[in-house]
């Protein structure tokens, strides 16, 4: 038992939450390697918004929060694509529910960044300059129907995998915005199951377009998950910061496992000879990726990357007048607010 | 986040808590920006009870809001942590003696 030590308390007048963060240079932040921080980190506690952290650490989230919240909001368009044209009012009402939920996954994110002191409208700036990532899955076009599907199953079927250990993420407010976000993904994984399902016992047309959608993501949904563990640098110091649970080779493997026997189900096929049992560790084996493809996407010799960044930039510069009639609103209200009490 | 409303780039910060049913209290699930009350509970409804997660929803500008400080977080709880006898197990019972 120990005495109070101080009874003198400066309470801190901040925001609890959001954009509370002192800046960086006024903090004591932790070193990298400062005991303390490991320690917390070892014993499986929880960062908070407010804590001292160390810098790299903050950083680190900051773009990894960010860049997935950009993958939320730019991963409505190849979807977006397929509204209007959705063969039934079922599959319309549900499609837009699922771009809803996208819509919404990158708002979580985005204010589970904000609380680490960036502000939301500066990373939509870096995103439109494109000094921040999305994730490049969504470069690829939407060419069929059947796309629907394949994201739905093969891409959010990869993301939850990617994501469910994000739940335990050392950062309290990114793993409670992956909680809400996994919960939701398991609707989209399904539709998308479903959709392949219905087309792969349809017409022989219908069954070839399934096919040929499932041929097009299987590789490039395979890459989600990064490059090769001995090829992603950044990897050790996630996972010792308890912001990345698994390797990227571990997760694939994962996701590798649950699929090809679905893909049984679906009647589908998934295009690489290569695959195969492996009895003795219980594991389906792929063959090689090729990830030159993966490096042109990402350095921007993707087929859709000019048009998704010119799309949202777009739908950014169009909607200034929405959020600017909502700030007059708000102030005239504001001002009738005022004159009724004076 | 600058002070002067004048330079906001986004609309103000709201904290979000849902009562997820009747008989249990607000919880805490998030924030949003908007430029007023009204349109802050429209949001939050779309954001966080798109399944139904709630039945009643309170928005709090985020700046209303006073917390503890992190820093003195020890300071600030130690005068309850030599108060054992604050809880019934700090007592002893003889053997045998129930209802207590």
């Amino acid at each position: 038992m120990t005495l109070c030590r101080r009874c003198a308390i400066r309470c801190n007048i901040e925001r609890v939450y959001g954009n509370d963060f002192t800046a960086p240079s006024q903090v004591d932040a932790p070193a990298e390697d400062d005991p303390g921080f490991l320690a917390l980190l070892d014993d499986e506690g929880r960062v908070e918004p407010r804590d001292a952290m160390p810098e790299a650490y903050r950083k680190t989230l900051v773009r990894q929060i960010a860049q997935h919240a950009h993958s939320e909001i730019i991963g409505m368009q190849p979807e977006g694509n397929w509204i209007t044209r959705a063969p039934s009012l079922k599959r319309k009402a549900i499609l837009m529910a699922k771009v809803q939920d996208e819509a919404g996954h990158g708002l979580y994110l985005y204010a589970a960044a904000e609380t680490l002191g960036v502000e939301r409208a500066d990373l939509l700036d870096r995103l439109h300059a494109g000094t921040q990532k999305y994730s490049s899955i969504f470069n690829y076009p939407t060419i069929t129907w059947a796309d629907m599907g394949a994201i739905g199953w093969l891409v959010d079927g990869a993301a939850i995998v990617n994501q469910v250990p994000i739940t335990r993420c050392s950062y309290g407010p990114y793993a409670r915005a992956m909680v809400r976000i996994c919960k939701e993904e398991s609707f989209h994984q399904r539709q998308g199951f479903e959709i392949l399902h219905t087309l792969s016992n349809g017409t022989p047309a219908q069954h070839a377009m399934a096919q040929d959608a499932v041929n097009r993501w299987w590789w490039p949904s395979l890459m989600m998950f990064g490059p090769p563990d001995d090829a992603s640098p950044n990897s050790e110091r996630s996972m010792r910061w308890g912001i990345k649970r698994h390797s990227n080779d571990a997760l694939r493997q994962k996701f590798v496992d649950m699929t090809v026997p679905q893909s049984h189900a679906l009647g589908l096929t998934l295009p690489d000879p290569e695959l195969a049992y492996d009895e003795a560790s219980g594991h389906w084996r792929t063959g090689p990726i090729d990830f030159t493809e993966l490096f042109e996407v990402i350095k921007g010799n993707g087929s859709c990357n000019v048009q998704r960044m010119a799309h949202r930039r777009g739908a950014h510069e169009r909607g200034a007048w929405v959020r600017d009639a909502a700030d007059a609103y708000a102030a005239k209200r504001a001002a009738r607010t005022e004159a009724a009490v004076a | 986040m600058s002070a002067d409303p004048g330079t906001q780039r986004d609309w103000p910060l709201w904290e979000v808590f849902v009562r997820s049913r009747r008989g249990l209290s607000h919880g805490h699930v998030g924030s949003l920006h908007a430029p007023d009350a009204e349109m802050a509970l429209r949001n939050a409804r779309d954001i966080y009870t798109r399944r139904q997660e709630g039945v009643s929803i309170w928005v709090v500008p985020a700046d209303a809001i006073s917390a503890s400080s992190p820093d003195e977080k020890d300071a600030f709880f130690d005068p309850a942590a030599d108060k054992v006898y604050r809880h019934p197990t700090f007592y002893t019972v003889p053997d045998g003696v129930k209802h207590l």
